[in-house]
């Protein structure tokens, strides 16, 4: 009896170090994403800083490593992003809204769904082989800010879909039920009530999208983005009638991350202290979008309680 | 008595108008919604449509068994191989460094961590999916080569072993965070059912928890698989263009994605052979992440657990 005991005690005491040892381990597992993280933007920082500059931010690209700047770079990454938010963002919510609040339960429905998720795990590099068969030469766009921009929007298509799904499905049904007993007809009752409560999820997506957007490299680089541009785009906004030109959609282009990629592939150090540079400001941007849709999501779960 | 009157700001429709406008915005809810089916119509009929005219010129014995792929020499070899094999090995060493790392995290967050802890660190992980793959690249490139090379003397500057590993940690969030979630969803009974049998945390989590959850953990684990095999830049900049067909993670080695990028720095005529080759390794791409796919989708299937 004694001797059982002594038994038992022992595997209690055994497995309550098992369980310590996991705890560790698994604390550890952890640390282990997160030290990544730190080091990989202190290494940045560390290379990239001393580079950053005024001019660095001012200059196009040059042979002279110290002469070099992302100017033509994120001008670039701005005008697709305005092209990529304006293709996706409507076509993304209205396919939420469709899946979510119209859609019977029956085979195409079923159908797009498949595809949504399907589409979400199709390599990137792929989305750019469709762009250079289908935009490129297909619809004659051309190596374009256009072609750039639709293409990220296909890219960030799914994300936003399912985000805008989530936020609508998180709207209480009673919500629904209130407008359509007043008298209101469904797309009322979500343009008026079900929209409006979602919209901070649904604008947490978005910037995730964008922000994955942003950094993609490899589908532009398929599509043929120019590594070395010493010009900008014609400006949006001009002096003389009819003041807004359209000519920058078809204007070539490059952005950040591939001029980042164009510095990193150089054999001179002092290129690869400039990619450090350009990964600073890209770090920076991406990074930032994504700790606001953080911050937000955090906000929203606070302040809503249904 | 004073008559009240609804102050009506816009004139209300009529019903039948008011009805027509209803249909009319669901057509074109329902036309956004089929864009993505369009998508993946589109995406799989350019790669087909291309790869169609590539494989006339190229037979597929010859595309599937040649050991060489070197289409823009003179002395033009279409053999898939050492591009697979490069993709394989890379996808080996990352899916070496996330699953593990990835499932003891999920394990750790889902039954471990103390809820303060696993707000915080969440976040933190979902920020590490958020960095751009092209700085991945550069990391890979520039920091994590030379550490390994303090104690691989003879790793070259370009290889498999450090693209693979980065790629790893870049994924682990994906895998940590969608078999934590089918953890967190296994309900309350069978870990309450576990604890009154006396085990403990770590029993409980492994004996109970993770054969539960496996269909969602397996699905985590394609999610991880189809992000290493389709990822490009860290391995365009880190394991070098060079086509080679090895399976040591020590060498340099092209992927799939690490050629059609080559391919389109350069300045290749539209429909050149050479031009419709990034479309056949394309379409070999898209196959594998859809085998991988149903794979999964069957394993996890044949796993599921009914509560």
């Amino acid at each position: 009896m004694q001797q059982d005991l002594q038994q038992v005690k022992k595997i209690i005491i055994r497995n309550k170090l098992w369980q310590a040892i996991f705890a560790v381990v698994g604390l550890l597992s952890v640390l282990v994403g997160i030290i990544t993280l730190i080091t990989l933007v202190l290494d940045l920082f560390i290379d990239g800083l001393p580079r950053l500059s005024w001019q660095f931010l001012t200059s196009f690209p040059s042979r002279k490593p110290e002469e070099a700047g992302i100017l033509a770079a994120w001008v670039g990454t701005v005008l697709v992003m305005i092209v990529t938010a304006i293709a996706a963002i409507p076509v993304g919510i209205a396919s939420g809204i469709y899946l979510e609040e119209y859609a019977g339960k029956n085979w195409l429905t079923g159908l797009i769904e498949i595809n949504v998720t399907n589409l979400a795990g199709v390599p990137s590099i792929i989305y750019g082989l469709l762009a250079l068969g289908l935009f490129v030469y297909q619809l004659n766009l051309g190596e374009s800010v256009l072609t750039a921009g639709l293409t990220l929007a296909l890219l960030v298509l799914p994300i936003v879909i399912v985000t805008t799904r989530e936020a609508l499905r998180a709207v209480p049904n009673s919500i629904r039920e209130a407008a359509y007993a007043m008298g209101a007809s469904k797309w009322q009752a979500i343009w008026d009530h079900v929209l409006p409560y979602s919209i901070g999820s649904i604008l947490t997506g978005v910037i995730i999208g964008l922000s994955r957007a942003v950094g993609e490299t490899a589908p532009l680089i398929t599509i043929g983005a120019l590594t070395f541009i010493a010009f900008l785009p014609d400006p949006p906004i001009k002096a003389e009638f009819p003041y807004i030109s359209f000519s920058w959609l078809q204007a070539p282009f490059t952005v950040m991350p591939i001029q980042m990629f164009n510095w990193v592939s150089r054999p001179e150090p002092d290129f690869q202290f400039n990619a450090a540079a350009a990964g600073v400001v890209l770090i920076c941007m991406t990074l930032g979008m994504n700790a606001l849709a953080i911050y937000l999501r955090y906000r929203i779960r606070k302040q809503i309680k249904w | 008595m004073v008559e009240r009157q609804i102050q009506l700001t816009t004139k209300p429709l009529s019903p039948k108008l008011r009805k027509v406008r209803e249909k009319a915005i669901e057509i074109l809810l329902f036309l956004a919604a089929c864009s993505s089916v369009a998508t993946t119509i589109a995406i799989i009929g350019i790669l087909v449509y291309e790869s169609i005219t590539f494989f006339r010129e190229v037979s597929l014995v010859n595309f599937l068994t040649d050991t060489q792929w070197s289409p823009l020499f003179d002395d033009a070899h279409y053999g898939i191989l050492p591009l697979l094999s490069g993709t394989l090995v890379t996808t080996a060493v990352a899916l070496s460094v996330a699953v593990p790392l990835g499932t003891i995290a999920a394990i750790y967050l889902s039954e471990f961590a103390p809820f303060r802890l696993r707000e915080f660190i969440k976040p933190c992980l979902e920020l590490l999916a958020g960095i751009p793959t092209v700085v991945y690249g550069y990391f890979a490139l520039l920091f994590v080569t030379p550490l390994l090379q303090t104690f691989l003397w003879d790793l070259p500057g370009f290889n498999m072993l450090s693209a693979g590993i980065v790629m790893g940690v870049m994924i682990i969030p994906y895998v940590s965070s969608v078999s934590e979630d089918a953890m967190r969803s296994v309900p309350l009974h069978l870990r309450e059912g576990s604890y009154a049998m006396g085990a403990t945390r770590l029993q409980t989590a492994l004996k109970v928890i993770f054969p539960s959850a496996i269909s969602g953990i397996t699905a985590a684990y394609i999610l991880g698989i189809s992000r290493a095999v389709g990822e490009t830049m860290i391995v365009a900049i880190a394991a070098g263009l060079q086509p080679t067909l090895t399976w040591n993670p020590m060498n340099e080695a092209a992927t799939i994605t690490a050629y059609i990028v080559s391919v389109s720095l350069g300045d290749l005529p539209h429909g050149s052979l050479e031009y419709q080759t990034i479309f056949a390794a394309g379409l070999t791409l898209v196959l594998m992440t859809l085998v991988f796919n149903i794979f999964g989708y069957f394993l996890s299937r044949r796993y599921r657990e009914k509560y």
